[in-house]
């Protein structure tokens, strides 16, 4: 048996590792063509500056979005080899991960809440402290 | 997934074995990837809430569009694909490294930890090439004080804003000094020190409607977080990579030296193969958050 063997009898079961190098090169594969795509988007993008709707290019940038997940998901699956631990394990590390879905959501609404209030006069700081002091001034 | 059946009814937390069927150091490993990840993650997420909150923000295709070697070519997306492409493949070298590890050849794990390593500092010339071209670019942007100057990118300013329009550029152009004319001017000739002799003897008058006639590009100042988050993200990334070379560099002398096939296995190069592979991962998302949208 030439396969390496961790001496820990904590360790129940070694994964299988005898495999050839085929999923590998696949998964460069897989990972090259996601990112030629992302590109080619990111060019459409550029070439149609300021022609496209703003849900056509926001629908684009949710496409090169998207990919870049599936990106993330088979470099941590398969070159991290996260796919061949056990259960238990994965969910240590997915779960917590999933608390980024609510602070994209959050700070980004945030964010755009923030731009709006720029755009009108309530966002502009003094006019809203005179406001303020006014209507204190008209209650007394 | 492992072909290696999990024995039934197997009671994983009953003591006596790792309930994550994982050593110590790769339990470890994770956790501190998991960390990082949201290190990495509350970064960008703070730049997204930036630039959603302005009006205008920087487009990626006009910050990034040169190559080495190429001039002043406009080649959007192509420099960043190389690298993006380095990284891919040094990712690739690495998980060799970590499969010819499972077979315990030695061999094969040097040779791949030697590409991997070539590959991340290839992606660090990459990176230093373009922190150089922004931080040394001349381009003539609105200044706060309401004159045109030429400008790099930096922490403290760029010029990535929208276009100027023609009427602002000219009453710009009145208001700016002899030197700043002259340095405006000189960019029309991609700095020639010669002809920046020429100029300096030019008059204010002479030296705006030259300007004015080259149909030069000028734009408003850019927002001014975007230096920040970019040289911030970019660079702390960057230490990450520059820190797997480093731990990659000493995984292969300890390779070399045989301190693997001492202790029987190589897990050590799947701990390092881990962090590698975390870098590029980030830099997927920095791909995606800095040059794609």
């Amino acid at each position: 048996m030439s396969a390496s063997h961790i001496d820990n009898p904590e360790v129940t079961f070694h994964p299988d590792h005898s495999g050839g190098t085929g999923k590998i090169w696949k998964i460069f594969w897989v990972l090259s063509v996601l990112t030629i795509i992302e590109l080619a988007l990111g060019y459409f993008l550029y070439a149609k500056h300021g022609e496209l709707s703003y849900v056509a290019s926001l629908s684009t940038k949710s496409v090169i979005a998207i990919l870049t997940l599936a990106k993330a998901y088979y470099i941590v699956s398969v070159f991290m080899h996260l796919g061949d631990e056990i259960r238990n394990f994965i969910m240590t590390i997915i779960v917590p991960l999933v608390l980024f879905v609510w602070f994209i959501i959050a700070f980004l609404s945030d964010g755009n809440s923030w731009k709006n209030l720029r755009n009108t006069s309530a966002g502009s700081r003094p006019n809203q402290v005179e406001q303020v002091q006014k209507e204190g001034a008209e209650k007394k | 997934m492992g072909s290696t059946a999990i024995p039934a009814g197997t009671k994983w937390w009953s003591g006596g074995k790792s309930p994550f069927n994982v050593n110590y150091g790769k339990v470890m490993m994770w956790y501190f990837l998991m960390s990082d990840a949201f290190t990495f993650g509350a970064f960008l997420i703070s730049y997204g809430t930036i630039r959603f909150s302005v009006n205008h923000w920087a487009d990626p295709n006009h910050v990034f569009n040169s190559f080495p070697f190429a001039g002043h070519a406009n080649l959007p997306l192509a420099f960043v694909s190389l690298m993006t492409f380095i990284l891919i493949f040094s990712s690739v070298t690495m998980v060799l490294a970590v499969h010819e590890g499972h077979q315990m050849n030695r061999k094969g794990v040097e040779k791949f930890m030697i590409m991997t390593i070539i590959g991340g500092l290839a992606f660090l010339g990459c990176q230093a090439w373009e922190w150089t071209h922004l931080l040394t670019g001349e381009h003539v942007a609105l200044l706060t004080d309401g004159t045109l100057g030429v400008i790099p990118t930096t922490v403290k300013m760029n010029p990535w804003g929208a276009d100027l329009d023609h009427s602002t550029m000219m009453s710009a152009l009145q208001k700016t000094s002899h030197e700043g004319l002259v340095a405006i001017a000189s960019t029309l000739h991609h700095g020639a020190e010669s002809v920046h002799h020429n100029l300096s003897g030019l008059t204010n008058q002479e030296l705006i409607s030259q300007i004015s006639a080259s149909g030069l590009h000028a734009t408003h100042s850019g927002p001014i977080a975007f230096g920040g988050y970019f040289f911030g993200i970019t660079g702390f990334h960057g230490f990450h990579v520059f820190s797997g070379v480093v731990i990659n560099i000493v995984m292969y002398i300890k390779t070399k030296l045989g301190h693997f096939d001492q202790r029987g296995h190589y897990e050590m190069i799947e701990k390092a193969g881990l962090y590698w592979h975390f870098v590029d991962l980030v830099w997927v998302f920095v791909f995606l958050c800095f040059y794609l949208v």
